[in-house]
């Protein structure tokens, strides 16, 4: 099967919902069991005595982006019909920023904080209910926002063309830069005071 | 699996957890020719909120209209039903890695409600923030990374380089 598998037309699309479940039952998983749900687990990699988000993250954005490339290159995969997230240069940078200082002050990302709700942890579900007061307030005070929201459209510009290389040879260096982020993340965290938690 | 003393729960070693992550990731795009997100839904839910109570309102916002109104289905929507298997997902995990248990989680050094007043800053700052950059953590940066989207690597660089150089400003609640 030729994926994406629903813009295939091989199964209905009301399928999609479904899947929806099953996948993000694997992403919660995945996230809780790797201590995702600790704000002072995640916040370790920023102190230097946890670096499991360092590890977790680039560990699966290099193996979805192999997955990808390898269905693709199989004749598996049209990469034409994923959704390539669009790139708005000034918005991504400001929002990014934004949500680093909320990141510092709540120790939750909105999916880890789902995860620490869901095994009881109270400020998980209050930095999740903080995160609906803040939508809100962007969402009526869009109007503010809107030129910074819309500026520096690149469209689904891929990060090698960036580089000018292929996709392959960006994700080859990727692995590569991950590896050394990891032993490097060793290295800190072995000189590190241990923080108890 | 490595043990840990304190509370006597097991987490998985973050590179398999990276690995299992990183497959359903994959799977997400191969199925569903979309990654996985997280403050989409909050988005939709807020849309589908507002649009019971105003849906004036919802018709003349050039943000709200995009996802709620007229015969949208906000909350019936491929995110909001990836956020209901997050927590099952979650949950789960919590049953089997023996960690279930209502608590704040907060450093010996900072009192319980400190702890819940930071949260709830953080994450309405969180969710600003998540409108502006069109996806937080999963949709934009993770997600956007598997299709080595521009925007999704510079969300990523934007949020944990803010995030370490914050961190430290905000050290006393974690250290």
């Amino acid at each position: 099967m030729i994926g994406s598998i629903i813009s295939s037309g091989v199964i209905s699309p009301a399928w999609d919902n479904f899947f929806a479940v099953i996948l993000g039952m694997g992403f919660g998983f995945a996230l809780e069991a790797s201590g995702f749900s600790s704000s002072r687990k995640i916040i370790g990699t920023f102190f230097g005595y946890d670096f499991v988000v360092v590890k977790v993250f680039f560990t699966a954005a290099i193996v979805a982006s192999l997955g990808l490339l390898y269905f693709s290159y199989l004749g598996l995969l049209d990469f034409s019909t994923l959704y390539i997230q669009p790139t708005f240069l000034t918005s991504a940078i400001v929002g990014g920023i934004i949500m680093g200082i909320g990141f510092a002050m709540g120790g939750f990302c909105p999916g880890t904080s789902l995860c620490a709700t869901a095994v009881g942890r109270l400020d998980g579900l209050v930095f999740f209910g903080g995160m609906f007061i803040g939508v809100f307030l962007f969402s009526e005070a869009f109007p503010l926002f809107e030129s910074i929201y819309n500026s520096g459209s690149e469209g689904a510009k891929m990060v090698n063309t960036v580089f000018g290389i292929s996709p392959e040879l960006f994700t080859f260096f990727l692995v590569l830069a991950a590896i050394g982020m990891f032993a490097g993340a060793g290295w800190v965290q072995k000189r590190v005071k241990k923080v108890e938690y | 699996m490595k043990k840990i003393k304190n509370d006597g729960t097991y987490y998985l070693n973050p590179y398999l957890g990276g690995v299992i992550l990183g497959t359903f990731l994959f799977l997400a795009f191969y199925i569903s020719g979309r990654g996985l997100g997280a403050s989409g839904a909050v988005k939709n839910s807020v849309a589908a909120g507002v649009n019971v109570i105003a849906p004036e309102h919802v018709a003349k916002s050039a943000y709200y209209s995009q996802f709620a109104g007229g015969d949208k289905q906000p909350m019936s929507n491929w995110l909001v039903f990836e956020v209901l298997g997050v927590l099952a997902g979650a949950f789960l995990s919590g049953i089997i890695f023996n960690r279930l248990k209502m608590k704040v989680e907060h450093s010996p050094k900072i009192t319980s409600r400190r702890r819940l007043i930071f949260a709830l800053a953080g994450g309405l700052i969180f969710g600003f923030g998540s409108q502006l950059g069109r996806g937080c953590t999963s949709g934009a940066a993770l997600s956007g990374m598997a299709v080595l989207s521009f925007g999704g690597y510079i969300t990523m660089i934007a949020i944990f380089g803010t995030a370490f150089l914050a961190a430290w400003i905000f050290r006393k609640n974690w250290i």
